[in-house]
């Protein structure tokens, strides 16, 4: 079936559009394949709000008609549309049968289930080509610039055709003595082939972060001897490693009585383990649900509105992630050990707790490129299943199947890092919006399909913009940094008390005029920046002196043979 | 000093709270005024200085193996706790600080010995540092229609007002007298707030004695003056910020509220600020959860929402959202009241006048409006802060509330306001001190009786003198939405937890970095940057002048070279660096505790703080990038325990 066979009505005339803080616009509504566009067209410089259908999660459509009038005069419906990004919008459509259309148009065309049809395949802005390479860095790439890792460590082709571990990239980095065919025996031994494999290798210490999924022991502890061995690899013999479970040491044991299991510590004697646990699936989704419910009614009271977020659980969330990712570099960075982490399937919090432990080791993973990589690396290379987890956000009646805010919440995690360090992440909140934005519609190929295989095969790198590469190039707008970056070498430990972590305003409240205030400061304090820039710009101050200095020098020498005289 | 049963005790511990491994061993001392706990070994002295007047309770523990637990809470919510040997000497320095932290006269307070190295002139030069009479000149009184009545110069019709009241013009004395006879504690109405652009007043009374059905001519005389003194407006409205119920009960005692019949065009409105006795528990409750010790997220934000403080504050802001409202776009004067007027009328009334008056968002406009609304107008600040022991009920944190409303507006509004939170810490810190006069006793008659401004000092030249330390870099005053009347928004959200003030002193719960700070040095840095250039410029017109005269004149050459250096030598003397940078920049940028030249009063923070680094002396002016390296150094924090340290949790397998 064609998308335009979607479209019954393509245009409404006398559409009244209604946003939070705004006046209500009337103007022409337009549905095409991907985009709702309304325009208001009674200024001559016309003003348009373009939707891409992908972003909307919901919408709700009342009609009010004399029945059996079905263009009676005065028949209208009213839709309220709920975005990803947590917008929410109405609009009021003159004639019933249109309103119906129309809802049933966005319906259909904001959840399609093909890849190929949706529009970061039809995306061809001017000023980006399809030629050149995809993505930021490869795994290959990575390695080569990573000095550190050359000795002990190596790039192994082994899941080239994916068929070794699916959600896998093709190529993956794993300790240099470990052959391929001990990898393919130890990736059927974990949930998924997720073998363990190579996510961080500390600048300081050589210490290693790795992470895989659940080892596949099963009631009756089952071993794999290549399995072990790769850890064993992993420490070099004779030191201790940490295996972070993020999982309680209960619900591990749980997981023995369907397949899974963890690393026992008679089979792994240089592993100790750690249980934390942590929420996932469902459980988030609903949090995230729960606290957009509770931001969305202005007219609570105070009691209520804390007792909706604490019920909410989101803030637990963020409050769990910081933890373990703080623990992982406790290990890491203070006890020296090296760290493999796993939850059940290594595709979520697994990735959260790796990717915020090198946020808050690694000053590379804090610049602008540096964070951009690691996602790359981390969620998107790594096989987080962005297709499935942001198939709807917070908004949406659907049932609910494989959706979970993960990346989101690594996102809410970063933001409270760089409300505790201010200076030391080169890149603003703008990008971290921006992120969650687009992690959940797009009109880049970036944050498609569920792994690199799928992507492949929906030849995504051949057919869309790499979102990342777009905001690398040509510049970084502006919005995207910090202006007060100041780079440190050192590990940013963030604080994890209840009291440090705040609600995200600038995601949750995005909507609101509690968000215009903060807008209106951070361009303050890039006004602050520019201005002393512009006075102790390198260039500058050093051309006003010197000149002054080449004016004054003559004078005095002038006046200094005048004294003599 | 005869209440020191111990001046000195060896070997004290001083456990640091966030983490109980990290402990000081030292000399615990006793004076007069603090006490005093000096680290030993360490090269930097360590050192810990808690006012008596500070102390809030002390509060003996089990004893443990290490020796007897002392854990003293402070007005200031530091909690500070030690680890006494002997039993009796714990004992002694309980009750020691049991009774010196509860004084039982006026003079026994700090403020009276607090001697400065200033003369009498400077003193009194202090107190004259604010000045009410100024304030409502520049509100634009007196004028044709309010003027300052003579009739309680000598307290005698209100011993709580203060001696100069605005009064519509048109009112008689009689009128007057009248009124404040049918008003508890004789509080008659009487102006706060005047806005000149339309001549909305605020006015402040307490509650009428009105029972259930008495009335008064003259009071009401004395509104009807008061609505037709704004000659726009056909109605006032009466806002009692009481709880209607609790009013109602009110009129048993014979007291209560107006009666919309006897009082002509009045609207009458309940705003519902509950009294000082449920706030005190709030904030005990507050105080309670801000003081665990690593609760879950849950656990922190039930308690949050079942202490019911931001409820309270979001009732306060919203009773000033109302007033504000009704002056600057109904143009309709208020009459504010609770029951005697002193404790939700002042919260109410300077709100108000914060979100209408831009001025009241400056650092000196703050400190007027605290004079006037709260220190002139009879706020018991001895009872409500317990300066003195006595009747425990009287204590409540209505002034920590208002300071509170202005946090909050602060966290909205982040470009409206000229100071920073230090500055509201700061004033809450003294409210409770007693290290200056300005806060000592209940109205101002008493603190006239005492002496107050011959026997002590002001609070407001100090902090004055540490404004830089204060400025909210962010600050726009020409913004429009920054000009003239805040519409603040009251969604549930907008009010939150108060870190820096709750965990004032657990320095790992606050950001590792401050942008404040930075952006601060940065602007600082800018406008040194800006006077280099004016001063090279200036160096470069003397040397064009010279030239020009050296071609005609060689004898004044020598002089002028002279004046030549001088100049230059002078102006960069005038800025300096240090001029302008604070405390704040090196070491430690988020460390609370120090105030800059309040060692007197404050706390050195112990645990590696490093105490103010004057590294901005050494920065460079010709460089134009002064020590730039020195605000990221802020960062090196240690690791949060995330687990109870990895360590530990195997030594227990």
């Amino acid at each position: 079936m064609e998308l335009s066979e979607h479209i019954k009505t393509a245009n409404v005339e006398d559409v009244t559009l209604k946003r939070p803080f705004h006046p209500a616009l009337r103007g022409t509504l337009c549905v095409t394949s991907h985009h709702l566009l309304f325009s208001d067209r009674k200024d001559e410089a016309s003003w348009q709000l373009l939707i891409l259908l992908r972003n909307i999660d919901a919408i709700e459509k009342s009609v009010e008609n004399l029945f059996g009038y079905p263009r009676a005069v005065g028949s209208s419906g009213t839709i309220t549309i709920k975005c990803k990004d947590l917008l929410v919008l109405q609009l009021e459509i003159p004639g019933m049968e249109e309103c119906l259309n129309i809802a049933s148009s966005i319906e259909a065309l904001s959840s399609l289930e093909s890849v190929t049809e949706m529009y970061p395949f039809f995306y061809r802005p001017s000023h980006l080509t399809l030629q050149g390479p995809w993505g930021l860095s490869s795994m290959e790439q990575y390695y080569k610039q990573t000095e550190r890792l050359w000795d002990r460590w190596r790039v192994s082709t082994v899941n080239s055709d994916y068929s070794v571990c699916p959600s896998y990239p093709s190529a993956v980095i794993v300790p240099r003595e470990v052959a391929d065919d001990m990898l393919i025996r130890s990736a059927r031994f974990r949930q998924g082939g997720r073998f363990p494999v190579l996510s961080y290798c500390h600048h300081r210490n050589g210490m290693v972060i790795m992470r895989s999924s659940q080892p596949l022991t099963g009631a009756n502890k089952k071993r794999c001897k290549e399995d072990e061995l790769l850890l064993q690899a992993v420490i070099d013999g004779s030191e201790l490693g940490y295996v972070i479970d993020l999982r309680s040491a209960q619900q591990a044991q749980q997981a023995r009585m369907t397949g899974g299991g963890f690393e026992s510590k008679s089979c792994y004697s240089h592993w100790k383990r750690i249980h934390r646990h942590h929420e996932r699936g469902k459980v988030v989704q609903e949090s995230l649900i729960k606290l957009v419910e509770a931001c969305s009614d202005p007219s609570h009271s105070v009691d209520r509105w804390l007792s909706k977020l604490e019920n909410s659980k989101w803030l637990s969330h963020v409050h769990s992630a910081l933890s373990t990712a703080g623990l992982v570099v406790e290990c890491v960075e203070r006890d020296g050990h090296s760290v493999l982490v796993h939850g059940s399937e290594g595709t979520d919090n697994t990735l959260l707790v790796s990717s915020l432990a090198q946020l808050i080791l690694d000053p590379a993973s804090r610049t602008v490129t540096g964070f951009l990589c690691l996602l790359e690396r981390e969620w998107i290379q790594a096989g987080h299943p962005f297709q499935q987890r942001c198939a709807h956000s917070a908004y949406s009646h659907a049932r609910l199947k494989q959706e979970c805010p993960s990346f989101l919440l690594l996102l809410d995690c970063v933001w409270q890092v760089w409300r505790q360090f201010p200076l030391a992440l080169e890149f603003s909140e703008a990008l971290l919006l921006r992120l969650a934005q687009e992690a959940y519609a797009s009109n880049y190929g970036t944050f498609l399909c569920n792994s690199e295989q799928e992507r492949c095969a929906a030849g995504v790198k051949e057919n869309t913009h790499c979102l990342l590469q777009s905001l690398l190039k040509p510049d970084i707008e502006e919005q995207y940094l910090n202006p007060l970056y100041e780079p440190t070498d050192l590990a940013i430990w963030p604080s994890v008390h209840p009291q440090s972590l705040q609600l995200w305003t600038g995601l949750f409240l995005r909507w609101t005029e509690y968000a215009q205030n903060m807008v209106e400061a951070r361009e303050e304090v890039w006004s602050i920046v520019k201005e002393h820039r512009e006075r102790a710009g390198p260039d500058q101050t050093n051309n006003t002196l010197s000149t002054h200095c080449e004016t004054l020098t003559p004078f005095e020498n002038l006046m200094d043979e005048l004294t003599i005289l | 000093m005869e209440h020191i049963r111990m001046p000195k005790v060896e070997n004290v511990r001083l456990v640091d709270r966030s983490s109980s491994r990290r402990i000081q061993v030292g000399t615990l001392y006793l004076t007069a005024t603090h006490i005093i706990f000096v680290g030993k070994g360490s090269e930097d002295r360590n050192e810990l200085w808690v006012l008596h007047s500070l102390v809030c309770n002390v509060v003996k523990h089990k004893s443990s193996q290490s020796g007897y637990p002392l854990l003293i809470h402070c007005k200031n919510f530091q909690v500070i706790q030690f680890i006494i040997p002997q039993e009796s000497d714990c004992h002694n320095v309980y009750i020691s600080l049991s009774r010196l932290s509860r004084p039982e006269k006026y003079e026994e307070l700090y403020c009276f010995s607090f001697n400065p190295n200033v003369d009498k002139a400077e003193r009194e030069h202090s107190w004259d540092f604010l000045n009410l009479k100024a304030e409502y000149s520049r509100m634009g009184l007196p004028n044709k229609l309010w003027h300052v009545t003579p009739i309680n110069r000598e307290y005698r019709v209100c011993d709580t007002y203060p001696a100069d009241l605005f009064v519509p013009k048109s009112v008689t004395l009689p009128v007057i007298v009248g009124s404040s006879k049918f008003r508890s504690r004789g509080r008659f109405p009487t102006l706060s707030y005047y806005c000149k652009e339309n001549h909305a007043t605020i006015c402040r009374s307490s509650q009428p004695l009105s029972g259930f059905s008495a009335r008064c001519l003259e009071d009401e005389q004395m509104l009807q003056a008061i609505m037709k003194s704004n000659p726009g407006s056909r109605f006032m409205y009466v806002v009692d910020t009481r709880p209607k119920l609790n009013a109602m009960a009110n009129r048993a005692a014979g007291k209560g509220y107006e009666n919309e019949d006897n009082y002509c065009n009045i609207k009458f409105q309940f705003i519902g600020i509950e009294n000082i006795h449920v706030m005190r528990n709030s904030q005990q409750k507050l105080i309670e959860v801000s003081a665990l010790r690593s609760p879950s997220m849950g656990e922190f934000l039930l308690g949050l929402e079942n202490s019911d403080w931001l409820r309270h504050i979001k009732s306060t802001m919203e009773a000033g959202i109302f007033i504000s409202k009704a002056v600057a776009e109904e143009g309709v004067s208020v009459l504010v009241h609770c029951s005697d007027g002193w404790d939700r009328t002042a919260q109410v009334c300077s709100v108000a006048s914060v979100l209408l008056d831009p001025y009241y968002r400056t650092i000196k406009g703050l400190m007027v409006l605290i004079e006037k609304d709260w220190v002139s107008f009879g706020h018991k600040f001895s009872h409500r802060c317990g300066h003195l022991d006595g009747e425990p009920k009287e204590v409540s944190p209505v002034i920590d509330q208002f300071l509170e409303c202005v946090w909050q507006l602060m966290e909205q509004f982040p470009c409206a306001f000229e100071y920073n939170e230090k500055f509201l810490i700061s004033i809450h810190n003294h409210v409770y001190s007693c290290h200056y006069g300005n806060f000592i006793c209940n109205s101002q008659k008493e603190r006239k009786d005492l002496c107050i401004k011959e026997k002590s000092h002001s609070i407001w030249p100090h902090l004055w003198e540490s404004k830089l330390d204060f400025m909210n870099p962010l600050f726009k005053p020409d913004q429009s939405q920054n000009q003239g009347l805040l519409r603040p928004s009251t969604a549930p959200y907008c009010f939150k937890y108060w870190r820096r003030l709750y965990n004032r002193f657990d320095r790992e719960l606050h950001p590792r970095q401050s942008e404040l700070d930075c952006l601060m040095t940065i602007k600082e840095e800018t406008q040194q940057l800006e006077e280099e250039l004016a001063l090279y410029e200036q160096k470069l017109a003397v040397l064009d002048k010279e030239r020009a005269k050296t071609l005609y004149m060689q004898k004044g050459v020598l002089d002028s070279k002279q004046a030549l250096w001088s100049l230059p030598l002078d102006t960069s003397l005038a800025n300096t660096p240090q001029d302008y940078i604070g405390g704040f920049i090196g070491g430690a940028p988020n460390v609370f505790t120090l105030q800059q030249g309040e060692r007197e009063s404050a706390e050195l923070s112990l645990f590696g703080d490093k105490p103010k680094s004057s590294d901005a002396d050494s920065s460079d002016q010709e460089s134009g990038v002064a020590d730039f390296s020195s605000h990221s150094s802020g960062e090196e924090s240690l690791p949060t325990v995330y687990a109870l340290s990895v360590t530990a949790l195997f030594e227990e397998r």
